[in-house]
């Protein structure tokens, strides 16, 4: 046997590793850069005004966004409420009760399909479905969007919690008498609870920031959200054509709304952390 | 001689009892699980063949031998549990009082109220002490909810658990010690009055102190249950078992006392596996 100096080994050692780290930090660089941008630039944007008052034409003083929190909440709270139970109940399906079935392949097909979609075809999508036979740009439209978009993010990750909770519990269930739905909502599901939380809040996350389906849809309004039947006032959208527009004080409030959405989004996601860490300890 | 009527009908009786039947009958035992030819199948790969045993009433049987011989496999057919995955099944018959349970049209539900399941692993649900032991109670009977805390109570004395989990019943059922949780799974078995426990490796992930409790337990429940438990551990088998079966490669080897099977087995095979010979 020949002695291999392990110098060799070390330099590979040396350079993966510090590959690794590097690789890492270029991602954290990029994420503080925007995080600290939107920060320093909205945060300036936001006063008491910006919570309570409709939007004002370019150059008046004032004015705010209320319309389209508002009209965010409403279209993102519709499109949880449409999407989650359908997600779960598939995500029950293709975990409990679809191991070896064709029709259980084809739906985690499609949801996996559908999950690499781009938003942009599922406003095109809802767009055709709802906007050309109702005639005119709704939040309805918005909201099957949006739902269609939440539907397979939430049903595969059901379907991952779920089997990620271990069969002698399911056994051990079903070995008391349990019929098999009961096992499934008063066992698995309280022992997949965290995950299936953080599922669904992560599906809430992702669609709060869409744009592209909302443009085709819910398009955006200047006024008071009144019903899912109108074309319904949204942040994103509006950011989209405040930060287009010319005029200074509009590109302010893009900031501004850019501001609320992402520590909206950044608030659920770490809410959602210290919940689950609280709940396992 | 009043025994003989007791033993299991059903389409065998045409053929003559097997062994084992014949030898709870000598000593006037009445038999409250059998098999009759059973085999299971993994697929295609078949795991028991023609499993003849009888399991009697309010006594304790081991079920020994070495890893894969088929130990747990058999165990499993008494409750169906084996069902819930698509690709086993099993032939051949599984007599619960003279009944055949394997047939489709016997309710799973009720044979799993009848027939309680311990298993390797102790796995409390994710809920409270109490509820893991309520769950199965209110699922199976009407009661109040005074009842159903008499009842909780009485299983987790029976137990041996309550004085230690007295105190923190709405605490998870996963917050306890692994022997605490095996005690558990057994009240919660229990509280359902089933008529036989099957124990599945007990006490394999137990401590020597949460197994000695454990073992006690068996000692107690037997007056009550009819308990078939499958273990690892020979001295175990010895000290909680009234009757014996050594299973090798899926077949029944040898069935008898366990007194019989540990000082003086009929079989070559038995002797070398129980003198540690092999497995």
């Amino acid at each position: 046997m020949r002695y291999r100096p392990p110098t060799g080994r070390k330099l590979v050692n040396w350079v993966v590793s510090g590959g690794a780290a590097a690789s890492a930090l270029v991602g954290i660089v990029f994420l503080v850069w925007i995080t600290w941008e939107v920060l320093y630039r909205g945060i300036t944007a936001l006063n008491w005004d910006f919570f309570t008052h409709l939007p004002t034409p370019p150059g008046v003083p004032g004015g705010g966004m209320a319309n389209a929190i508002v009209g965010t909440l409403v279209l993102t709270a519709a499109a949880t409420a449409a999407s989650v139970p359908l997600g779960l109940l598939a995500g029950i399906y293709l975990a409990e009760f679809a191991e070896e079935s064709r029709l259980g392949d084809l739906s985690r097909f499609s949801a996996n399909v559908l999950m690499g979609l781009p938003s942009i075809i599922v406003g095109v999508f809802a767009y055709a479905l709802v906007v050309l036979p109702l005639g005119n740009f709704c939040g309805y439209a918005g909201v099957v969007a949006l739902a269609v978009i939440m539907l397979p993010v939430v049903t595969r990750t059901t379907e991952d919690m779920l089997r990620l909770v271990p069969n002698t519990l399911r056994e051990a269930a079903l070995a008391l008498g349990a019929p098999r739905w009961r096992v499934t909502l008063a066992v698995v599901f309280r022992a997949a609870k965290s995950g299936l939380i953080t599922g669904i809040l992560l599906a809430v996350a992702r669609v709060s920031g869409e744009t592209a389906p909302l443009l085709f849809t819910a398009l955006n309004s200047p006024f008071w959200f009144h019903s899912l039947a109108e074309p319904t006032p949204n942040l994103t959208v509006t950011i989209f054509n405040y930060a287009m527009s010319p005029y200074h004080d509009w590109q302010q409030k893009a900031w501004g709304a850019s501001f609320l959405i992402t520590f909206g989004v950044l608030w659920i996601t770490i809410v959602t952390r210290v919940m689950l860490r609280e709940r396992k300890g | 001689m009043e025994m003989a009527h007791k033993l299991p009908v059903g389409p065998a009786t045409e053929e003559e009892l097997p062994a084992s039947a014949r030898l709870l009958a000598s000593f006037g035992l009445t038999s409250k699980v059998a098999t009759r030819h059973l085999d299971f199948y993994y697929g295609d790969t078949q795991a028991l063949f023609d499993n003849n045993l009888d399991i009697a009433l309010n006594r304790v049987t081991a079920i020994i031998g070495p890893s894969g011989c088929g130990k747990s496999t058999h165990l499993r057919v008494y409750n169906r549990i084996y069902e819930l995955y698509r690709d086993q099944r099993a032939e051949g018959q599984v007599l619960l009082d003279g009944v055949n349970v394997l047939d489709p049209g016997f309710d799973l539900m009720e044979l799993r109220r009848r027939v309680g399941m311990i298993f390797q692993k102790p796995t409390p649900f994710p809920m409270s002490v109490f509820d893991n032991v309520a769950y199965g109670l209110k699922m199976h009977y009407r009661l109040s909810k005074s009842e159903i805390a008499d009842r909780v109570e009485t299983a987790l004395k029976k137990a041996a658990l309550w004085d230690e989990v007295k105190d923190f019943l709405k605490k998870p059922g996963t917050s306890l010690s692994g022997g605490q949780q095996q005690r558990l799974c057994i009240a919660r078995s229990i509280v359902v009055e089933p008529e036989v426990l099957l124990m599945d490796e007990p006490c394999s992930a137990i401590d020597p102190i949460g197994t000695a409790k454990i073992e006690e337990l068996i000692n107690e429940l037997k007056a009550n249950y009819t308990i078939v438990i499958v273990t690892h551990n020979m001295q175990q088998a010895a000290r909680v078992s009234d009757f014996t079966a050594f299973f090798f490669q899926g077949r029944i080897i040898e069935f008898d006392t366990t007194q019989k099977i540990f000082t003086n087995p009929a079989n070559k095979q038995t002797e070398a596996y129980i003198t540690g010979r092999f497995g």
